[in-house]
């Protein structure tokens, strides 16, 4: 190990034509390659490039704030103006949209097929963690595509369930209703609740009409027709299931009704008018009605009187 | 004797062989680094701006947000909303660097094997999060999340020895504005909040979501706490509102 420059002299490197650094360990030289021009010259490039650079976009640190660039950009502006873009392209159909109540919507089929497809496209960002990707739904979760509906399946029914929820916080308007615990809270003895789990499978036939739905048919004539039905055909005035179908919300199984029973069930969904807007919702609302299921408006209510003459002679 | 034909950059040859001055040289440049890149971090306005609607997580919230470092969520789960229109239109409005302030240390991620969560909050029923933590399949088929049907059975032991105190004390320390009287308080709030009674809560911890998250009434588990730390996430800063929306748009040189 040499402590100092060896002093060797340069010489010229016979077999490369290149001048040696000067120096040389135990018959070891250097090369002094130069670099490549064209790795220099695009080197020196980029010093002048990033020197640009930092004055037309925000870069340097001062005492306040960073220099700002001269071209004035900054990200959250850049995105700014790409959703404004984005925005005022839509926004036509947006407007048309608004302006239209949903039960003109199917009159216009145009404004229809767009809904539908903002509807799809909204659906996938804020309803598939629950409904699934083919809003088939599972276990507590309702399938969208089958015509069994707990609230109602017309345009105007989905789009009430969209805006205000099912038993969601905070939401006055929100479709309430609560099944009672009957095994947990004690309204029925285990025993009782199994009759009325027989009674209730045996509905749809999945149970022989055996004693112990004889002793159930007793239990639900008592507890359930109030929300459920005579027929145990349901109510959507409660969201009460239909019983007598094979759609189950929360399982059909011996266990599975029994556990619904003991432990009521109180499914929740979001009131969606808290974080989306009016159109999205109307939109929303198109989609899971041409899923498959939608049903046609509900006959007008019969309170307003004067009203039901006047549009049927229309 | 070596040419006399003086070589540019010769210094560099002793900076090369003395071992002291190229240390010397080299701490020289990583803290002219650090002062360029880290330091102006701590001052600008950019990044220490002041936003509506920040408090402290409760104590539950930050029993659960425990869980959620313990757990690993970060791994996999990012919670930064970059300001690009594919981000904006899927999660919501951008982050924002104070909705991180009281985050110690800060759950931003790197890697989104699976969604972020920045605003998650709010977006899902309590039920959903219970049945999604328990298992993640039964509701996103494909889903790649492991199991934690686990934290509904445990029961939650916050902060050290179950008691939050010590954990709010030490935030304190770091820069969270805790009062003395959050810090007293802090386990008749966790179980407070954990029950529904959030009258006293909320005079403290503003809006904050009192209710039996895990659909278990009768105890106190780990999916309570985590529960209500998701279902804060991203909500407690109204970024739509008409104010922050002008405020951001003056906004220059980010």
């Amino acid at each position: 190990m040499m402590p100092e420059e060896p002093k060797t002299s340069k010489r010229v490197d016979e077999a490369t034509n290149t001048e040696t650094m000067g120096h040389e360990w135990d018959g070891i030289e250097e090369l002094n390659t130069p670099l490549p021009r064209w790795w220099l010259y695009t080197f020196y490039a980029c010093i002048a490039f990033a020197i640009g650079y930092a004055v037309v976009y925000p870069s340097v640190p001062l005492l306040k704030g960073g220099t700002e660039g001269t071209a004035g950009w900054t990200s959250r502006g850049a995105l700014a103006k790409e959703m404004d873009a984005e925005k005022a392209e839509r926004a036509p159909i947006l407007a048309a949209l608004a302006a239209t109540p949903i039960e003109d919507l199917p009159g216009k089929p145009e404004l229809m097929r767009q809904a539908v497809a903002g509807g799809r496209a909204a659906f996938k960002v804020n309803c598939v963690q629950c409904h699934g990707a083919g809003a088939a739904g599972s276990i507590g979760y309702p399938n969208l595509n089958d015509d069994d509906w707990l609230w109602g399946g017309s345009l105007t029914e989905i789009q009430q369930t969209l805006t205000h929820g099912i038993r969601y916080p905070g939401d006055d308007q929100t479709r309430m209703s609560l099944m009672p615990s009957f095994g947990h809270d004690k309204i029925l003895t285990p025993a009782q609740v199994q009759d009325a789990a027989s009674y209730v499978r045996s509905l749809s036939g999945l149970e022989p009409k055996g004693a112990a739905a004889q002793r159930g048919s007793a239990i639900f004539a008592t507890n359930c027709v109030a929300c459920h039905g005579p027929e145990g055909k349901g109510g959507r005035q409660f969201g009460a299931p239909n019983l007598t179908d094979r759609i189950w919300l929360y399982g059909g199984s011996r266990e599975q009704v029994v556990g619904s029973i003991t432990n009521a069930h109180a499914g929740v969904m979001p009131a969606w008018s808290q974080r989306l807007d009016p159109v999205t919702i109307k939109m929303l609302a198109a989609y899971v009605h041409s899923l498959g299921g939608g049903e046609a408006f509900a006959p007008p209510a019969p309170d307003p009187a004067p009203a039901a003459p006047a549009a049927a002679a229309k | 004797m070596s040419s006399e034909t003086k070589q540019p950059f010769a210094w560099h040859g002793t900076l090369e062989r003395n071992v002291t001055i190229l240390a010397i040289c080299a701490f020289i440049a990583v803290i002219f680094g650090g002062l360029i890149e880290i330091v102006p971090l701590f001052y600008i306005d950019n990044t220490i701006e002041k936003v509506k609607g920040m408090r402290p997580y409760t104590p539950l919230e930050q029993a659960g947000r425990d869980i959620y470092v313990r757990e690993g969520c970060y791994l996999c789960h990012s919670q930064m909303i970059r300001p690009f229109r594919d981000e904006t239109e899927r999660y919501g409005h951008y982050s924002l660097a104070a909705e991180s302030m009281y985050d110690h240390p800060f759950q931003w991620g790197s890697e989104r094997t699976g969604p972020d969560l920045a605003r998650v909050g709010g977006k899902y029923s309590d039920a959903w999060h219970v049945q999604h933590l328990s298992a993640p399949r039964s509701v996103v088929p494909e889903s790649i999340m492991p199991n934690y049907s686990f934290l509904a059975n445990t029961e939650l032991k916050a902060g050290e020895g179950g008691s939050m105190k010590g954990e709010l004390k030490a935030l304190k320390l770091a820069g969270v504005p805790y009062t003395q009287e959050d810090i007293d308080k802090a386990d008749d709030d966790l179980k407070a909040q954990a029950n529904g009674d959030g009258t006293d809560l909320a005079k403290r911890y503003p809006k904050a979501q009192a209710r039996d998250f895990d659909g278990k009434p009768d105890k106190i588990t780990e999916m309570d706490a985590l529960v209500a730390y998701l279902q804060v996430l991203g909500t407690m800063v109204d970024v739509e509102s008409a104010a922050a929306q002008e405020q951001l748009a003056q906004e220059k040189g980010r």
